[in-house]
């Protein structure tokens, strides 16, 4: 049926997994390249991500312009979280908004995503044609997505109002009604999102041996059921990436609002409020590095516990 | 289990949801109905996907002044590649691809060796401190990559380089240091992806390798980089096309305009003043092309890959 | 766990692994060559080469930039210095100002008037030229010259064009019409509701890109409240939640009526367009935005000042932003720096650089203006008669209060006209915590 099928080479003997890693010694030469393996990237990370955002933390207790050195930076304790989370019109809604556009993407393009990959995940005449388009959008720049769907939304000349037949009368302004864009922009955000997903199970449905799934069907189970008892359960690693991503796309969600509207007028993201303090003529990076700080612990508070669960499991297995 | 499954998997294939994973290869009227239902869903799928790209291909073919004159939703009165031909001479396209493939490439590899390497080490050996090696680097990718911005300036604007690797002797305004920006960044990913893509090589493999006397580098090299080739092939493509859309780090990083990277290139061609929506679309339409290029190059090797495991029925 | 079918490793391993390795090597090499490469572009901080000067510019649009170019040119032919430009997009370059300024800038660059540019004369990350000023002074009136002065009562800065705001209309339709030129806030009102009932948009609006409407709180306010408050409170010495700026609020909530619907959604381009198309009757706006959309039609493109408010103000203060150019703290070569900013003063340079754009006036005061358009006439004269000149108010304020408080507090506004409250408490607590000076 395969034409390498896992269980001829080793047989593998139950629980053997567990020795790995201290089977035999390392020797010398061994342990040095894995020092070097590990030991590069590792100082990389620390020095360009770990390191700065240690410095970002500490900046965010301060009030500084950017400009000139350390004598320049005054330190003001927690001020700016206080002013943050009490007098920044901009805060609040922006937090509401990445929330919504974290349970957006967790929902609907991710679950689409692996609908589309159920069905691509078969011989099928166009399918990779069908993955391609459905894929594209993931690869185009953020450039060119804004303007897309700026073509798209423009009230007078756009596509969606033309078709529907607003477009001269009773216009729906898609990206300038504080009520409506926020969800405009998340269909073009579902839109990059679900061919993301979509690729990743379907690069995991491969993976999945079909005889699992001819197995479940002698025994009587419908599709519905060997899904969900049989293929998804194999998908975990998946999910797990799957859901990593996600949470990652809609915390860190950023570069459509900026290129539509700066994320501005009911398309605030904490992203960007961060973007507007920190890059700009004259910046206030106590204060954006304090909104990256919360967004950061937002971020941790997701990341860590979802790791912690998936290692526990693993070492239980 | 029940007697109406006598037939075994065609039964079942014929009366599934075109969602069940199942692909009947019978020509049974029933699966060819089946079939067309779920190219027809998947055709409309594919249509309403592309319909935006297509929008604004078609606003890229026309001139100016037919859709000044007519408005976008309107048949052409000519089409026309002169948008972008002039999108490629006035925004100096070619000098800002190769900056940016200057940047991408060299990044890209980097970042796939770099984090090959830990997937390679975290999942193939239990160290102690492999769940906090794997925090270190996922986490870090989760950092919004615009809190690091400040001290990442400061530091670039310090650390002196030799002049053959940046020509302003410092990281700052080097494409050198772009490229170590994005290494550091998307490396965290692709260690995450990686891992868990490699745990699910059996450990047999690499542990026959060793019995055989083979180093852990060419366990790695050897056993399982070739392996790893769909998730490498699926990576980098999505790694392209993160670090050839940057836009961020080069505003921040890049201080002389010959330098930046061609994102910054199509912001000169929309205008300060006056913006012709057309050649635009043009414009945004070639810098998409490497990337479009790249998926199809390397979707090939992954799905390729990919399907070489399954000749499932 | 799963059984697993992995790839195979195969027909040819070894191809595929030599594949990869070669496509390191590459790399490698690429990444080493990248910054040689990339130095054949230009650019760079310059060398020490007495015949060279750096030269920072925003003026990425391709017709400006040409015309940059021609000037740089011709100041060549003069001195025998080639200038190097360092071309950035306009929006970049203002988003990476402090960074630029504060790593190795070009020996001249260009800069707005205002409180942007005492802002960085204050920092020091600009080069003091008073000196320079005693030569140049003269092709400048004073106002001029307090728009290039710093705080330390130094000059940082030379003026090279500018371009007023006001409001700007279609002579032909209005003539069709019969409209005339409303004198106050209240005919202008009333002419809005006349366009109405025929059929016309009568105030067009794009706020897409957030700053376009700032200019209408401007002029509101200086109408409203006068030149001193208004300057008064763009540097964070006025209560924003006071009697005062409510009033402008509520005078501003009187044209919602006339306003352009979708405002938010649209682009100031496309808001310019209509005023082009006759769908729309009028727009606040600077005459070079609404100038280039007008290109080749400039001859049926008017403005008058934005109508009176307050008699005791009349419309004494005009809004008229400068762009002109700075000189590096530390120009890798300062005689030839301060050359070229001499050129620049000159009226030749700016009329030179003006070809390109026939709807802002130059800077000099000693410009003839017998080449210059209907329009320029008008604007140089308009210019020319003002008691006061504001230059924008995120030139006029501390960018992180325009862009940040007020772009947003502007929005609001236009979502919610009838929460004013809520928005000058807002903007007063944000003003607070900017303005800490």
């Amino acid at each position: 049926m395969t034409i390498l099928d896992i269980d001829q080479p080793v047989a593998p003997p139950p629980r053997r997994k567990g020795r790995r890693g201290r089977a035999t010694a390392l020797a010398g030469t061994d342990r040095l390249t894995l020092g070097l393996m590990l030991g590069i990237p590792t100082l990389l990370v620390l020095a360009l991500i770990w390191g700065p955002a240690l410095a970002s933390v500490a900046l965010s207790f301060t009030e500084w312009d950017g400009v000139g050195g350390l004598s320049d930076i005054r330190w003001v304790g927690l001020q700016n979280y206080a002013d943050i989370f009490t007098t920044y019109p901009r805060f609040w809604p922006a937090v509401q908004h990445n929330l919504i556009w974290l349970a957006f993407l967790i929902v609907l393009p991710t679950a689409f995503g692996l609908f589309l990959a159920v069905l691509l995940d078969r011989k099928l005449r166009f399918g990779r044609l069908y993955q391609s388009v459905l894929y594209m959008p993931v690869v185009l720049s953020l450039a060119l997505t804004g303007f897309i769907w700026q073509l798209m939304y423009n009230p007078d000349q756009g596509l969606i109002n033309s078709l529907i037949g607003h477009a001269h009368t009773d216009q729906i302004n898609w990206l300038g009604n504080p009520d409506l864009n926020l969800y405009a922009v998340l269909v073009a955000a579902g839109w990059k999102h679900t061919g993301y997903v979509m690729l990743l199970y379907l690069a995991g449905l491969k993976a999945v041996d079909p005889s699992l799934k001819e197995a479940a069907q002698l025994d009587g189970a419908n599709g519905w059921q060997t899904f969900w008892q049989v293929t998804f359960p194999v998908l975990r690693p998946i999910n797990v990436i799957v859901l990593v991503i996600t949470v990652i796309e809609g915390l860190r969600a950023f570069d459509i609002v900026y290129a539509l509207n700066r994320g501005r007028n009911g398309l605030e993201l904490v992203s960007v409020l961060i973007t507007d303090n920190i890059i700009g003529e004259s910046s206030r990076i106590g204060w954006g590095s304090a909104l990256a700080v919360i967004l950061l612990v937002i971020s941790l508070g997701f990341i860590v516990t979802y790791l912690v669960q998936v290692f526990r499991k693993e070492e239980r297995s | 289990m029940t007697s109406a499954v006598g037939v075994r998997p065609k039964k079942s294939a014929g009366s599934l949801p075109p969602g069940s994973g199942l692909g009947g290869k019978h020509d049974r009227p029933r699966d060819r109905a089946l079939r067309g239902a779920l190219h027809t869903f998947l055709g409309l799928t594919c249509l309403v996907w592309i319909a935006p790209l297509l929008w604004a291909v078609y606003a890229s073919l026309r001139s100016y002044d037919d859709t000044a004159q007519h408005g976008y939703f309107s048949l052409p009165s000519k089409l026309t590649f002169a948008n972008f031909a002039k999108a490629w001479t006035s925004a100096d396209l070619p000098h800002y691809y190769l900056n940016t493939l200057l940047i991408t490439i060299p990044a890209l590899l980097i970042t796939l060796l770099f984090s090959s390497l830990v997937a390679f080490c975290v999942s193939r050996f239990n160290f102690k401190f492999n769940l906090a090696l794997l925090m270190l680097f996922t986490a870090g990718n989760l950092l919004p990559q615009q809190v690091i911005i400040v001290p990442i300036y400061r530091l670039f604007l310090l650390t002196p380089v030799p002049s053959w690797l940046s020509d302003s002797g410092y990281l700052l305004d080097s494409q050198f240091g772009l490229v170590l920006v994005h290494v550091a960044f998307q490396t965290g990913f692709c260690t995450f992806v990686l891992s868990n893509y490699m745990k699910t090589i059996p450990h047999e493999l690499t542990e026959a390798a060793r019995v055989d006397g083979a180093s852990v580098f060419r366990q790695y090299w050897q056993v399982i980089l070739p392996l790893c080739r769909p998730a490498l092939a699926a990576l980098g493509t999505l790694e392209f096309a993160w670090i050839y859309n940057d836009f961020m780090w080069a505003i921040v990083l890049i201080q002389t305009g010959d330098k930046m990277p061609i994102t910054s290139a199509l912001a000169s061609l929309s205008g300060q003043f006056f913006t012709d929506y057309n050649l635009v679309a043009a414009g945004s339409l070639l810098t998409a092309l490497p990337s479009l290029i790249v998926f199809f190059v390397l979707q090939r090797q992954f799905i390729g890959g990919l399907t070489l495991g399954s000749t499932k029925g | 766990m799963t059984r697993f079918t992995p790839t195979p490793p195969t027909a040819h391993p070894l191809l595929g692994r030599r594949a990869v390795l070669k496509g390191l090597l590459t790399a490698a090499g690429i990444a080493a060559a990248a910054p040689t490469l990339a130095a054949c572009g230009g650019g760079g901080s310059g060398g020490s080469d007495s015949k060279t000067v750096t030269f920072g510019s925003n003026y990425s649009d391709q017709v400006p930039r040409t015309a940059i170019a021609a000037v740089l040119e011709d100041f060549k032919k003069q001195s025998g210095i080639a200038a190097t430009v360092n071309t950035k997009d306009h929006e970049t370059f203002q988003q990476q100002i402090t960074n630029y300024l504060q790593g190795h800038p070009d020996d001249v660059y260009s800069w707005f008037a205002g409180f942007r540019m005492r802002y960085f004369a204050g920092k020091g990350l600009s080069g003091d030229i008073s000196d320079l000023w005693g030569q140049l002074g003269g092709n400048y009136t004073q106002a001029q010259k307090e728009a290039s002065t710093g705080n330390d009562g130094k000059q940082y800065f030379v003026p090279f064009y500018s371009y007023p705001w006001a409001v700007f209309y279609r002579p032909s339709i209005w003539q069709q019409h019969g409209y005339t030129v409303p004198k106050t806030l209240d005919e202008l009102v009333t002419l809005g509701g006349k366009m109405k009932t025929d059929g016309i948009v009568p105030i067009a609006v794009g706020q897409s890109n957030g700053w376009p409407q700032l200019g209408t709180f401007d002029q509101l306010n200086f109408r409203t409240n006068g030149y001193d408050f208004h300057m008064s409170l763009m540097a964070g010495k006025e209560d924003w939640a006071g009697k005062k700026v409510r009033d402008v609020f509520d005078n501003w909530k009187r044209l919602l009526p006339l306003y352009q619907e979708n405002a938010l959604g649209r682009t100031w381009q496309d808001a310019a367009q209509t005023v082009l198309q006759g769908k729309g009757g009028m727009m606040v706006i600077g005459s070079q935005q609404i100038g280039q959309q007008f290109a080749g039609k400039l001859d049926d493109l008017d403005f008058f000042p934005f109508p009176e408010i307050n008699s005791a103000y009349g419309t004494d203060t005009v809004e008229a932003p400068i762009d002109g150019f700075m000189m590096a703290k530390k120009p890798a070569n300062a005689d030839n720096a301060k050359k070229l900013l001499t050129y620049l003063s000159t009226p030749e340079a700016q009329l030179a650089y003006l070809k390109s754009d026939p709807t802002s006036i130059a800077a000099s005061s000693k410009v003839d203006p017998a080449g210059y358009n209907a329009l320029q006439k008008k604007a140089m004269d308009f210019v020319g008669k003002a008691k006061h000149i504001t230059q924008f108010l995120d030139r006029d304020t501390d960018p992180r209060f325009a862009s940040d408080a007020m772009i947003n507090g502007v929005n609001a506004f236009l979502n919610k006209p009838d929460d004013i409250d809520g928005l000058v408490n807002g903007l007063a607590s944000q003003a607070k915590s900017i303005f800490t000076g």
